[in-house]
């Protein structure tokens, strides 16, 4: 089992380390056999899957961690101003600054509040966010979990950080940020059904409910076989659906221009009552499930890690070039557009998106069912 | 002991300590979330049984929808802690004997097929895929109890509309349709005006 899975490591070795790892491989089996007995190839898998996990998050918190740098960078090039440069090289120690400041400042906590739920609630809204990269694939075999549904799996995660915002508005035994609490949650889950319908869609057009297979799907077709890939993506012939689905992706995220918790300047939002590392927590939160629309949007209607033209080769780069395009779109959107009202956010979500995306899904089906359908 | 059951039997204590708690604790929002934590036990159980979709399922409806708004509603009542402890020992009797019943039920069905289980429950090979299974009976087998479903939903969002919606609205909100296309003269008058002297 170990000897097996470990092997197909050595096409990422330089050649003269090659005997020195099967020796250690072959050492570890049989350490671990002895050790262990029966339960060892379980154990492995178990300790094999735990050290991907760590990679996959660890790479996130990085990126993570530069999101927040780049859209502070690029949002101020927009508005011809510098943004961080202080701290290191182009303020490039920027993150790290600011990760230090939220871990010394002090964690209030409100009197009346209900003191259990109220630390649990930064973890229910940044645990789900990290769980469903668990299922994202980042090229055709590197996947942590390869589940049957794994697109169902990332919406049934996701859904589930809505969680954090109701018990963060509720703990602190605050009017404001139950309130505040109230409107975000209410609109995350409006925009859940308007994204769950144009997943639908996306379903229905590529017959499956797996990631890896939607994005191979989407590299056949009428200009693939002309060697423009990029036009056989599911953005051109899906385009409503393409819309609905970043615009929702924006309103799931709490982003500009639906940032209501976060609109400083006029309205309260559901974590005024934390501070330091737990609303740190939250931050991050939010910039998981931002990475996680980016990367959905990308795997979805942008061909994922499939090359744009056929005469290049597809690989993993494709899918991060293609995650930055759309997370420079989201800093884009939030430093050109002014903030909805709220009463105009559920106005857009329920009484402009739903219709068109049930509009669009019975064309689609007709689409698919009549003799000019371009899916196979 | 397989690894196998050493997980059921870890998803399985997680359950019953969770529903316990969902019963016995006396705050109604902890019991709710005690109750979102033993359905993700249970859907646990589900994927170990290799029924993913069922598992993914009861998260995306019970935990993502129905306790959301279970939540909502419990947070939004009122509720005094301290009239709902009185007399939570008079139900007592009561409770007992429907526990009794339903565990009478339960053990009466799973005893039927209890061989049948041990036995026959067949290994699903790679690459099969339940999603399509169970996609297949919805709308083959069981099409009828299927549609029927989908009636009663409608009715459902029928009610729903027609419990809520008023005749005219009493609000003062604006229709972005028409505010739109508001210009600069429909809102400021520019008005000329003599100069006051000053005797």
């Amino acid at each position: 089992m170990m000897v097996e899975t470990l092997q197909a490591l050595q096409q990422f070795l330089p050649g003269f380390l090659i005997p020195h790892f099967n020796w250690l491989v072959q050492l570890g089996d049989q350490l671990g056999e002895s050790m262990f007995g029966t339960y060892w190839p379980d154990l492995f898998t178990l300790v094999w899957t735990l050290v991907k996990v760590l990679i996959i998050v660890s790479v996130l918190m990085f990126a993570l961690s530069y999101t927040t740098f780049a859209e502070r960078k690029i949002i101020g090039w927009m508005q011809v101003r510098i943004g961080p440069n202080r701290v290191g090289p182009w303020g490039l120690f920027q993150p790290l600054a600011d990760g230090l400041k939220f871990l010394f400042k002090e964690v209030v906590l409100p009197t009346k509040a209900d003191k259990i739920v109220y630390l649990l609630a930064p973890v229910f809204s940044f645990g789900p966010a990290l769980i469903a990269w668990a299922v994202i694939p980042f090229s055709d075999f590197l996947v942590l979990a390869d589940v049957n549904a794994s697109l169902l799996f990332v919406m049934s995660i996701t859904s589930v950080s809505v969680y954090g915002i109701i018990l963060a508005g509720w703990s602190p035994n605050s009017k404001y940020a139950f309130l505040g609490a109230m409107r975000s949650a209410a609109q995350m889950i409006s925009y859940e059904v308007s994204m769950g319908l144009s997943l639908v869609v996306v379903m229905m057009v590529s017959s499956s409910l797996n990631l890896v297979e939607i994005v191979e799907g989407q590299g056949q077709g009428l200009f693939a076989d002309m060697g423009l890939t990029f036009l056989s993506w599911n953005w051109l012939c899906l385009l409503p659906m393409f819309v609905v689905y970043v615009v929702s992706s924006f309103a799931e995220a709490n982003r500009a221009p639906f940032d209501l918790a976060e609109g400083e300047s006029e309205i309260v939002g559901f974590h005024v009552e934390y501070s330091g590392m737990p609303f740190a927590v939250f931050q991050l939160g939010e910039y998981t499930a931002m990475l996680m629309g980016c990367t959905l949007v990308s795997l979805l209607f942008l061909g994922g890690w499939l090359s744009p033209v056929s005469f290049l080769p597809d690989s993993f780069l494709w899918l991060f070039a293609k995650i930055f395009a759309v997370l420079v779109l989201f800093f884009w959107v939030r430093a050109t557009f002014p903030r909805y009202r709220y009463d105009q956010i559920m106005r857009l979500g329920w009484k402009v998106f739903i219709p068109i995306c049930l509009i669009w899904l019975a064309v689609v089906a007709c689409w698919m069912l009549s003799p000019w359908t371009i899916w196979k | 002991m397989e690894f196998r059951t050493l997980v059921f039997y870890f998803l399985a204590t997680i359950l019953i300590f969770a529903s316990l708690l969902v019963v016995t604790l006396r705050n109604p929002v902890h019991a709710a979330l005690n109750l979102v934590l033993a359905f993700f036990t249970a859907s646990g159980l589900w994927i170990l049984l290799q029924a993913e979709f069922l598992a993914i399922a009861l998260i995306l409806v019970y935990v993502g929808a129905v306790m959301v708004l279970f939540l909502f509603v419990v947070m939004l009542l009122d509720i005094d802690l301290d009239r709902l402890r009185e007399g939570f020992w008079s139900y007592l009797p009561l409770g007992a004997l429907v526990a009794l019943l339903v565990v009478a039920e339960m053990s009466l069905v799973l005893s039927a097929y209890w061989e049948a289980l041990e036995s026959d429950v067949p290994q699903v090979e790679v690459g099969y895929s339940n999603v399509q299974a169970v996609g297949r009976l919805l709308f083959t087998e069981y099409v009828y109890p299927f549609e029927l479903a989908s009636v009663v939903l409608l009715i459902g969002i029928v009610a729903a509309v027609a419990l809520t919606l008023r005749s005219k609205r009493k609000t003062k909100s604006v229709d972005p349709s028409q505010q739109v296309f508001v210009k600069a003269k429909d809102r400021v008058r520019l008005v000329q005006m003599a100069a006051e002297k000053d005797d």
